[in-house]
């Protein structure tokens, strides 16, 4: 009965958890993430899908006649429209699908360490994002014969390895927003024009000048100007566009963390 | 505080926009003791449940865990939880759903002890989706104990469950009290209260109703249940003086009085032909169903 009370009296040293255990537990939250989206095709597939067929109709068959600078053009292009899904589908639509189905309740209520579940999900991102920028680079270089030093290949996986990060911000803030099934569509409703809007699908010199002056509003303008100079088309300095993602990416995030923590 | 209450909602209030779910409720759960919480949809049971995790936040009074604010981490390591509906990753194996939460624990029960105590040794490799509801809320039960909680949070956890499963729930919440677990349970099924918990405390309409043994409350409406077959108007009857309720059911009057004999009496004078005549002492259902009607009547008289 002593031993009862001491541990009542004591709750620090009843639920002390060594950091190890903690490593561990961000570790696992983080493998599970993964393992749940990886044995979910319906979710992965058109996530490599659409910039895959993009890359491999516009870049590949319809680019033999405008050269391997067209090629090398849209690889950059295509691989940042390919990243924004990772992170505004993966992100947004589980966190929306999440919060409906009661799981991030749960999680709450579970002593999960804080952040672990968006830590995970971000890893997710990242790594889906880099399979996307693979898969365009081996059609890039094996199809179109594009030509990429091995500074600009690994230039262009880094972009979209960390360019995923503030499309992650854009798309929790959006799974806050809405619910369920509202968020894709929500989603979709973005990513698209934005997409458009900044130059992915066709040059920025082919759309008409007011949008062309627009374009700097889409965070996606920017990561593609860093994208650009990533493959050596433009030799623009890249610091601006990196701090405008990260402005983007610090704001969508803490208005997400700020509604997650009301309304849950 | 005093060192043998782990959770604990003080004069707590909670209001969602014009509608007050919880009216300053005074709830203490004790250590190792299983505290069934009842009262029907909208009385106030999940929102505190959801104040004594720290999901949602009261307006007044105060909710603490291990004499924690419930949002702390520290405090939440020694709970476990089973909500009402959680829809876990569907891609994921039991076993891996089992280790990933054990993981958030400082001090986790064993896998296969946990497995074995949930019944859930057969399913371990199974897909969490491909599971049926029953066999999916034995997971969620097994990842609320892994952690070797001191307390337990059980949200109606055996709905959907065939009376099987049901007993063999009842047996791992024996295990666990005996283990000195507290345990707080929410339940629509009033013989799982009856059959489990050492107190029990009904709310209705965000307020605590009553709070004692499960005799105590059967005891505190003394009531008696009358079947017959009768062409009597039942609501007539339930306007005799002494009858708490009546109404008709599949053919047959259901009455509910403190005074059977007197209203027996008088049914049998009122209508001769009265047949299949039962009476018999009320269980927890009707205790439960005439505390919360009594105060509906107040509040509706007030």
């Amino acid at each position: 009965m002593n031993a009862v009370a001491m541990t009542a009296a004591s709750p620090a040293s009843a639920s002390a958890m060594p950091p190890r255990r903690v490593l561990g537990a961000y570790l696992a939250e983080a493998r599970s993430e993964c393992l749940r989206y990886l044995r979910a095709p319906g979710f992965m597939l058109p996530i490599l899908l659409f910039p895959g067929l993009f890359y491999l109709v516009f870049g590949v068959l319809m680019g033999k006649s405008e050269g391997a600078d067209a090629a090398r053009y849209l690889l950059a292009s295509y691989s940042i429209f390919g990243v924004m899904s990772p992170g505004l589908f993966g992100f947004g639509v589980s966190l929306a699908i999440e919060r409906e189905g009661g799981l991030l309740t749960l999680k709450r209520a579970l002593p999960m360490p804080p952040g672990a579940y968006l830590l995970g999900k971000m890893l997710m991102a990242m790594g889906a994002a880099a399979v996307v920028v693979l898969m365009l680079l081996a059609m890039a270089l094996g199809l179109a014969h594009v030509v990429l030093t091995p500074a600009q290949f690994g230039a262009l996986l880094a972009t979209g390895v960390l360019g995923v990060l503030p499309f992650c911000a854009l798309g929790m803030l959006v799974g806050t927003l809405f619910k369920g099934q509202g968020a894709p569509g929500m989603l979709q409703l973005l990513y698209l024009p934005m997409s458009f809007l900044s130059g992915l699908w066709f040059p920025l010199p082919m759309l008409p000048k007011f949008l062309q002056q627009l374009a700097p509003v889409w965070p996606s303008y920017h990561l593609d100007r860093i994208a650009l100079a990533a493959v050596g088309i433009t030799h623009d300095p890249v610091l601006p566009h990196l701090l405008v993602l990260a402005g983007f990416g610090a704001v969508f995030f803490m208005l997400a963390v700020r509604r997650l923590r009301r309304h849950g | 505080m005093n060192e043998t209450t782990v959770a604990r909602l003080a004069a707590t209030v909670k209001r969602y926009g014009p509608l007050t779910a919880l009216d300053g409720v005074d709830l203490a759960v004790r250590r190792g003791e299983l505290l069934a919480l009842l009262g029907p949809n909208g009385a106030g049971k999940s929102t505190s449940i959801g104040l004594l995790l720290g999901l949602i936040r009261p307006d007044a009074g105060r909710a603490e865990l291990f004499g924690l604010d419930p949002q702390r981490i520290e405090a939440r390591r020694r709970i476990g939880v089973m909500l009402q509906s959680a829809n876990l990753p569907a891609t994921l194996r039991v076993g891996e759903l089992l280790r990933l939460t054990m993981s958030y624990y400082p001090n986790p029960r064993g896998f296969d002890e946990t497995a074995a105590l949930a019944g859930l040794a057969d399913l371990l490799l199974r897909p969490y989706g491909k599971l049926s509801g029953g066999q999916q809320r034995r997971v969620q039960f097994a990842l609320a104990l892994c952690g070797r909680p001191e307390l337990l949070f059980l949200d109606e956890p055996t709905v959907g469950m065939d009376i099987d499963a049901r007993q063999k729930l009842w047996a791992a919440m024996r295990a666990l009290v005996a283990e000195g677990c507290a345990v707080v349970l929410t339940t629509h099924y009033l013989e799982e209260a009856e059959a489990l918990a050492q107190r029990v405390v009904v709310l209705g309409q965000g307020r605590v109703l009553s709070e004692g043994s499960v005799d105590d409350l059967r005891k505190r409406v003394a009531l008696t249940r009358i079947r017959c077959v009768s062409d009597l108007d039942a609501a007539a009857i339930a306007a005799w003086p002494g009858v708490a309720s009546a109404m008709r059911e599949n053919g047959h009057l259901r009455i509910a009085t403190a005074q059977a004999e007197v209203v027996v009496r008088r049914l049998l004078d009122a209508d001769p032909a009265l047949g299949e005549l039962e009476v018999q002492r009320a269980g927890l259902a009707e205790a439960f169903t005439e505390l919360t009607r009594e105060t509906v009547a107040e509040q509706e008289a007030a």
